[in-house]
């Protein structure tokens, strides 16, 4: 036994999987007892019913008719007729239908920016020897271990005059030091005699970053614009902390003031968010509208996170 | 996650890597400059950004040693009084119970939420059908793209005073608990929470580990008469022992951590008395009450103090024969 978990008999033996056979049990492989089998498969379907059950709901709710809800007195767990009034209602309302203008807009900018910065830098800092490269990268490491603080963050955003502005939401969590380290170690592993060679043709910095060095590495920086993506659609805190203008509120604030709290919507103007309390289908069509962007840019990282970044860092 | 690459980047830096010429011998630094200047053009608006979003506040932390006052002093003016704030922070009980309270989070949801993960990871492993297993990882992964806002909604809709759990039971003539005002249950809800929104991307990683074991380990130890069980326990675990170790550690050096939105989001409902963390405590204390020193020093103190444990993590890490998070170079 010992000498089966040595590590380095692991190491060094290949890592290919042997054929399966088609049930995909290798031939050495025990049959699994039908009661181990039904226990896992419970198992598995109770993971997916707390995942989804939850989704699901929402979704039927939001759907449902106010009588449907009043009659059911709460989330609506068998459908009876699909209805999009919620969605109709919301989205002939200002207040919602900035807020989620405004998110998208702060999404779309905030990503563009950070996305550019990340990749500029990481090419930088991916030069080893270069001038001043161990200080540069010194600092973006030392954003890993120490935070300064919200308090002087928060002066230093209204000290610059960025309170109250779409600015306070991009600017301060603009660079994210994880996704620079996961850039720079994709950009150091393309080999360097391309990079010399076009060095040789007279190529530039930028031209080599920008002709050979991204296309090279397009899922990964896919990857991590869809990080900063979700990240800034996310953002609550920042939005609480700089953003005291109603009119300027991203989604995540209405999300906060209106579902959680059951708070009247300020600033209504007119319509069904006004003064009256929050309707069940009103406040989970809103819940539905917050999550449809993970939704969708979802499958995409899964697809390309799982496989490259996270494997490729745990082998390095 | 982030530190594991990080590891990765860092190591780099001593070694040439693969590939690329032996460096030549080291160039004058006005050589290197005018080698160079385009690599700092590329870095200067990151540099630019996390100059005056990180190093500048990190500088402005002297604040926590001035009686802080922005509209007649501001950092200059303000008269400096020394530790008087870190000494009023520990004569606070609402700091020394966000403290305690931080730390009992950080406890109880190593031995309840830690071990999800890994679980998680081995029962994924398990599935033999591959569509099964994609299909169940696409759902458990799922929950981690979303907000805390969102998640919160979500628990509040099933376990709040209105939501679906107390509507079951009130159909069916028991009394409903609005668990999600309760500050006795608060530790269980707020781990159900991270363990519903986390358990499933924190599995990652444990699956990427398990990848990496060779698969004619559990042959031969099937050859030589190893069932399951016995297989999980001599070769599974002990090759996710590396990273398991590496987790727990960096989790340790986190332990002021606890996640700040989640907190900040449920403070109202629960009361402070159970969710009053680190950083909810800096906010309310600076930014509310509008004591701006004080509140810069709870914050210096949970800065320096994470940066104190993290330091000392990697050092048992090191002594443990880990790598770390990041390695001496």
């Amino acid at each position: 036994m010992t000498a089966l978990t040595s590590g380095d008999q692991r190491r060094k033996t290949r890592r290919t999987r042997p054929r399966r056979s088609p049930a995909g049990l290798a031939p050495w492989e025990e049959r699994p007892s039908p009661a181990g089998r039904l226990g896992k498969g419970t198992l598995l379907t109770l993971i997916v019913l707390i995942v989804l059950g939850p989704l699901y709901t929402i979704v039927l709710t939001s759907l449902s008719s106010s009588e449907t809800v009043n009659r059911v007195g709460g989330l609506v767990l068998v459908p009876d007729g699909i209805t999009f009034e919620a969605y109709r209602q919301i989205f002939s309302d200002t207040v919602v239908s900035r807020a989620v203008l405004v998110s998208t807009l702060v999404t779309l900018a905030g990503t563009a920016v950070s996305t550019a910065v990340s990749v500029l830098g990481a090419y930088s800092l991916s030069r080893t020897g270069s001038f001043l490269h161990r200080p540069l990268l010194f600092s973006i490491l030392l954003m890993f271990v120490f935070f300064p603080g919200i308090i002087p963050v928060y002066l230093m955003v209204s000290g610059l005059g960025l309170k109250d502005t779409y600015w306070s939401l991009i600017l301060p969590t603009a660079v994210s030091a994880f996704n620079v380290v996961v850039l720079r170690s994709f950009f150091m592993n393309v080999p360097g005699e391309i990079l010399d060679s076009a060095r040789i043709d007279g190529a530039g910095e930028f031209r080599i970053l920008f002709r050979i060095v991204l296309p090279m590495s397009k899922a990964v920086t896919a990857v991590v614009a869809m990080f900063y993506a979700v990240g800034y659609w996310n953002a609550w805190f920042n939005a609480m902390l700089y953003i005291d203008d109603t009119r300027k509120w991203p989604l995540a604030l209405i999300l906060r003031q209106y579902v959680v709290d059951s708070n009247p919507l300020p600033s209504a103007t007119a319509g069904v968010t006004g003064d009256a309390p929050p309707t069940l289908a009103i406040k989970m069509a809103i819940v539905v509208i917050a999550v449809i962007p993970a939704l969708i840019l979802y499958p995409f990282v899964q697809r390309h996170f799982t496989k490259g970044v996270i494997v490729g860092a745990i082998k390095g | 996650m982030g530190v594991v690459t990080a590891k990765r980047g860092v190591d780099r830096r001593g070694a040439s890597p693969p590939g690329r010429a032996t460096p030549p011998p080291p160039l004058p630094w006005r050589a290197k400059l005018r080698r160079d200047w385009p690599l700092l053009v590329m870095n200067l608006p990151m540099l630019a950004l996390v100059t005056v979003f990180w190093w500048l506040p990190a500088l402005g932390n002297v604040i926590a040693f001035q009686d802080y006052n922005p509209f007649t002093g501001g950092i200059l003016g303000s008269p400096v009084i020394g530790f008087t704030n870190f000494a009023l922070l520990f004569q606070d009980a609402q700091f020394l119970r966000a403290l305690l309270n931080t730390l009992s989070i950080t406890a109880f949801q190593l031995v309840f939420y830690f071990p999800v993960p890994i679980m998680l990871a081995l029962l994924l492993n398990s599935i033999v059908s591959a569509r099964l297993r994609a299909f169940v990882q696409g759902v458990v992964y799922l929950p981690f793209f979303f907000s805390w806002v969102l998640v919160v909604a979500i628990f509040q809709q099933m376990f709040g005073g209105a939501g679906l759990v107390a509507q079951i039971l009130r159909d069916n003539g028991r009394e409903a608990i609005d668990w999600m005002t309760n500050s006795d249950t608060f530790l269980l809800l707020i781990t159900s929470q991270t363990i519903w929104k986390d358990a499933g991307w924190g599995a990652i990683i444990f699956l990427a580990a398990l990848s990496t074991i060779d698969p004619n380990l559990y042959e031969a130890a099937a050859v030589d008469g190893a069932r399951r069980w016995r297989r999980m326990w001599h070769i599974t675990l002990p090759g996710l022992r590396p990273v398991i170790v590496l987790l727990l550690i960096l989790r340790l050096g986190d332990a002021l951590n606890v996640g700040f939105e989640q907190f900040m989001l449920q403070r109202s409902a629960v009361g402070s008395e159970a969710s009053e963390v680190f950083d909810t405590f800096v906010y309310w204390s600076g930014l509310r009450t509008g004591d701006l020193g004080y509140g810069a020093a709870a914050g210096l103190f949970k800065g320096l103090v994470g940066l104190l444990l993290i330091l000392a993590a990697n050092r048992v890490a090191h002594a443990l024969g880990e790598r770390g998070v990041y390695s001496r170079s």
